[in-house]
Order: structure tokens, then C-alpha cells, then sequence
């Protein structure tokens, strides 16, 4: 489990950090989602005893980062934002000096580093040097020392940057297999990347956890109910009739017809709903006998909703912070 | 203890690897062989003077060997962010700059030893003690350790193995230069500038063959000052 309670941090005057509190159980994998420069790093560094904070407490495992900083790092697995390869080694070079960095002896060490290879898959680079390698493969060598000492937490910093669209995918299941065995925290900046493999996702803005829950909370606390995009053949003139009968549907607070439409005879409509009454607009639909083409819903709001909580600058994501931040904060103390 | 083995032993491949060392190496054999044949072979000197010139200008390539080698040790870690895989371990500060230090005074050790067919050459063909040959190589393997510590520590304090080299010899040459300094003061200030400067009154001695446990003393206090202050430079950089 790891505790932050009340972690700040500064740089010279600079506030980068706090006040942050936060709970992370154990064999969970959590995100922490922020633009650049919310403090996602300074948190991560702190985590990982590379760097101190100002005041507050930080308990990885129940031991405190600045008391005890070598047994913390005994139990976690760090890799930054640039993984911190030594690009004149050999894969495998590498991996057994991290391991034997880390306290593994012995013919541990060996065994170890064939499961991170396994795990990470660069088993077939081994014995090639890092510095040949490409920035996936490289970032996933980064992963393989920040795992290879077998550590209860594992702290990855932005691991999904710069990676290509299949690489992404195989990153995001790596992460997802270190849950259960690992405690697990990623940051990132794109909510897409990381909402997928995350239990958990904290958003954070200006050193301060902003919200947090799984994406479904998230989703609910931020946004009032849902957007559904849906298509219905309407016919030549049913357009308005079908747009009156869903703005009678239960639950629907605003529809608005899309100007862009598959074809004439078929119309698309930006739909708002409360809360998840999809079935009954379906069943209103069909039932008064429109063709319904499609039902998507909208991708994207989590994301902008995101973005809004994430922009310092502007006025009403200030304020929706303040109103969010007492309802961020129970979902953390409940998790303890 | 045996972290900072295994820091000196990736540290000792490092140097394998890239042409630093064997640049270093090479470019201080061929500065030495020529000093050695333009001041010791060419001016009608006694062997055991010869000797002593060898070993002065081997003191000054050992030098600027100690500030190259050390240069890339912190600062390059730092520059291509390996420094955090140490700074996360499980590995005491003191213990990183333990390892590095040991690693690149090995291949300054290294160096040192393949000039020693100079002096075999005056041992062989001439009249000198190998007393003479034994602490001339102390003195420049003691004068090695004292300027990579200021080395290390310049590559403690800078973010660029340039700014490191630029630390380190803003460092040196102001010990060296300090017995000029001295002549221009007066007594007592003098005595303790002159005993203070890295190279003349604590280097003249081992160069003519004289033990003298001054200088001793003196090169180690150096050596252990610099690398304390490289590990506490790096405790202070875990606050920012």
C-alpha cells in the first residue's frame, strides 16, 4: 500500500507539489493524469527516493521515504520519463547490473533477469547493445530494470510516450500484466493511454489531485449523465418528428440535429441524457418505426472533461476544482 | 562495499568501451615520451637527474589525465539520466563515488605503469635506485588520486562533462599555482600557501626519490576532501 498524506514539494519559491493526499492499495494500478508540469514527475520522483519532499509523509509499503529511503527502493521499481539505459551495454549487461544495483545475488540474478526479458519481451535483443535499439524497445529494457528485482511497487513514468500506435497496445497489456503481483503507478498526459490498463486514475493539476476514481466514477461525478450519438433512417421528412420523439424519451435534457448525415433520408442527432437511458430511447425509436442505424456513444467527453479540469488558467475549471475536490478526496480515504 | 565494486566494474567497461580512455592513455605516452627525450635524453643530465625530469613531466599529464578521466563520471550519468538508476537503488551516495573514483584511477593506474620503460631504459643504460622509480610512481599515482577526486568532484557539481573538465581545472590550476602566489607574500602566509599547492614543495620530493610522509598526508587529505565533497554534492541534489 503506499500513503501520501499531505505532500508538498517546492522548487526554490515554486509550489510543484501539494497538498496531495492519496491511498494506493496494493495490486493495484493506478494512473496519474495531468498536462505537463502538473507535478506528476516530482510525485513519481518522490515515490521512487529520488528526490525528498518539502513536508508531508510518503509510505511506500509502510515505510517512510525520507526514514528508511533504501528499503523503500529495495521494494519499488522506478523507470523516469527517459528510461536509464547505458547505451554501450548489452541488454542483458544491463539488466544484471540493475539487478545486482538492487540487492539480487547469486543465481537469483540470472533467473531474474530471463523472467523480466520474458515479461517485457526483448528476450531476442539480449545480446544486442541498448543503444541499437529502437525507443520502444528501449523503453520496454526501461520497464524490464524497474521490474527485475521483483519489487512490490513499480513506478513508470510517462512509459507509453513516443511509442507507436502497436507498440502502445503491447505497452498498455505489459502494464496491465505487472497488475495483481505489483502495485502499480503510471502518469501520463493523454487520458486515452492509460484509462484502458488503470484501476484507478488520479487527475492532477497543479500539484493537487483534482478527481479520482475509475473512469465509469470519473465520468459520473464529472460529467451530468451521457452523449450518445445515434443515426436513424428518418425518411424524407420524418427528420423533425423523430427529433420531437426523442426529446420525449425519459431522461433526454437535449438533442440536436448533426449536420453531417450518411446519406438523404438518414439523420444523425447529438443526444444529452441524464443517465444511461439507452434502452428506452432505442426501444422509442424502433418502436415508432425509424430504422435505427447506429448508436455510438460520445468518445471524447471524458477527454475534454479532463482537459477542462486540467487548465489552471481559466476561471470555471477553477471553480469546478473546488467543488470536486471534496468529493476527490473520500474515494481516496475510502480506498484506505 | 560491494555496490561500489560493481559501480567500478560497469564503470571500468564503460571505459573499455568508449575511446576516452585509450584516447587519454595514448595522447599522455606520446606528451611523455616526448618530454622524456626532449628534457632527459637530450641535455647532458646525470641519470638520476633524468629520472627526475621524467617524473616531472609525467606529473603533468597525470594531471590533466585525473580532471579527462573523472569528467564524464557523475556528469555524463547525469546528461543521459542513468544517474536516476543509482539515485533509486538500493546504494549508499557514498558507495557511487567510491566505485567511480576506483574504476578511473585504475585506468589512470594503468597509464601510469605503461610509461615504465622510460625509467627502465635509464635503469638499464644508466645509475639509478629503484627506490627512486618506486616513489616517483607513488608520488605520481598519489598526485593522480588527488586531481580525479577534484575531477569527480567537478562532475558532482556540473550538468555537462564540458562544464565538469572547466570545474576541474578551475580547481587545479589555482593548487598548482599557488606557489607563485606564495613568493609574493610574506611569512607566515607563505609556509601555509606553499604547503597548501598540489604540485611543487609536495610533489619535488617523490620526483628526486625522497619519501616524504608530508606529502603523503597531503595527497590523501586531498583525495578524501573531494570525494566527500562529491557525495555530499550528491545528497544535496536529492532536495532539488
Amino acid at each position: 500500500m503506499i500513503e501520501i498524506r499531505d505532500l508538498y514539494k517546492y522548487y526554490g519559491d515554486r509550489r510543484a507539489v501539494g497538498p496531495l493526499s492519496a491511498t494506493i492499495e496494493k495490486g493495484e494500478i493506478v494512473g496519474l493524469l495531468g498536462l505537463n508540469g502538473a507535478g506528476k514527475t516530482t510525485t513519481l520522483r518522490i515515490l521512487a527516493c529520488d528526490l525528498l519532499p518539502t513536508s508531508g509523509t510518503v509510505r511506500v509499503g509502510g515505510l517512510d521515504v525520507v526514514e528508511v529511503p533504501h528499503e523503500v527502493r529495495r521494494r519499488i521499481g522506478y523507470l523516469p520519463d527517459t528510461p536509464p539505459v547505458y547505451l554501450e551495454m548489452t541488454v542483458d549487461e544491463y539488466l544484471t547490473f540493475a539487478a545486482k544495483l538492487r540487492g539480487v545475488t547469486g543465481a537469483d540474478v540470472e533467473k531474474r533477469v530471463d523472467e523480466a526479458l520474458e515479461l517485457t519481451e526483448v528476450g531476442s535483443e539480449r545480446d544486442r547493445p541498448i543503444g541499437a535499439l529502437s525507443h520502444g524497445y528501449r523503453q520496454r529494457v526501461g520497464i524490464a530494470q524497474a521490474i527485475v528485482h521483483k519489487p512490490e511497487f513499480v513506478v513508470l513514468d510517462e512509459p507509453i510516450s513516443g511509442l507507436d500506435p502497436v507498440q502502445i497496445v503491447e505497452m498498455r497489456d505489459l502494464v496491465r500484466s505487472l497488475g495483481g503481483e505489483h502495485t502499480v503507478v503510471v502518469s501520463s498526459h493523454i487520458l486515452s493511454e492509460i484509462h484502458e490498463t488503470c484501476d484507478r486514475i488520479f487527475v492532477i493539476r497543479d500539484g493537487q489531485i483534482v478527481a479520482s476514481g475509475t473512469e465509469k466514477e470519473l465520468s459520473e461525478a464529472l460529467l451530468s449523465g451521457m452523449r450518445v450519438t445515434l443515426s436513424l433512417r428518418v425518411g424524407q421528412a420524418g427528420a423533425a418528428r423523430a427529433s420531437q420523439l426523442i426529446a420525449s424519451v425519459e431522461g433526454v435534457t437535449q438533442v440536436e440535429l448533426a449536420a453531417e448525415t450518411e446519406g438523404p433520408g438518414v439523420a444523425s442527432y447529438r443526444v444529452a441524457l441524464a443517465r444511461d437511458t439507452r434502452d428506452e430511447l432505442t426501444r422509442a425509436v424502433v418502436g415508432a418505426g425509424f430504422g435505427l442505424l447506429e448508436l455510438t456513444r460520445g468518445e471524447r467527453e471524458l477527454e475534454s472533461v479532463f482537459l477542462e479540469l486540467s487548465k489552471s488558467s481559466d476561471e470555471p475549471a477553477r471553480k469546478k476544482k473546488k467543488r470536486k475536490k471534496p468529493a476527490a478526496e473520500p474515494s481516496a480515504e475510502e480506498a484506505s | 562495499m560491494s555496490q561500489a565494486l560493481l559501480i567500478a566494474r560497469r564503470e571500468l567497461a564503460a571505459y573499455r568501451r568508449s575511446p576516452l580512455g585509450a584516447i587519454v592513455i595514448a595522447g599522455a605516452l606520446l606528451i611523455d615520451g616526448i618530454y622524456f627525450y626532449w628534457k632527459g635524453l637530450t641535455d647532458k643530465l646525470v641519470s638520476a637527474q633524468v629520472l627526475s625530469e621524467f617524473f616531472y613531466g609525467a606529473s603533468g599529464t597525470t594531471m590533466i589525465a585525473g580532471i579527462v578521466l573523472a569528467m564524464r563520471l557523475l556528469a555524463e550519468e547525469r546528461q543521459t539520466g542513468t544517474l536516476t538508476l543509482l539515485n533509486t537503488s538500493p546504494i549508499k551516495d557514498s558507495e557511487i563515488v567510491l566505485g567511480k573514483f576506483v574504476s578511473a584511477f585504475g585506468v589512470l593506474a594503468l597509464m601510469t605503469l605503461l610509461t615504465l620503460y622510460m625509467p627502465l631504459l635509464i635503469f638499464v643504460n644508466g645509475k639509478v635506485s629503484v627506490g627512486h622509480i618506486v616513489v616517483g610512481y607513488s608520488g605520481l599515482l598519489l598526485l593522480g588520486a588527488a586531481s580525479l577526486a577534484i575531477g569527480l568532484f567537478a562532475s558532482a557539481v556540473a550538468k555537462s562533462q564540458v562544464v565538469a573538465a572547466l570545474i576541474g581545472t578551475l580547481i587545479l590550476a589555482p593548487l598548482v599555482l599557488l606557489w607563485a602566489v606564495a613568493k609574493a607574500v610574506d611569512p607566515p602566509l607563505n609556509r601555509v600557501l606553499t604547503s597548501l599547492a598540489i604540485h611543487h614543495e609536495n610533489f619535488r620530493p617523490f620526483m628526486n626519490g625522497i619519501l616524504e610522509l608530508d606529502g603523503v598526508v597531503y595527497y590523501a587529505a586531498v583525495t578524501y576532501f573531494f570525494l566527500l565533497a562529491a557525495t555530499k554534492t550528491l545528497e544535496a541534489r536529492r532536495w532539488r
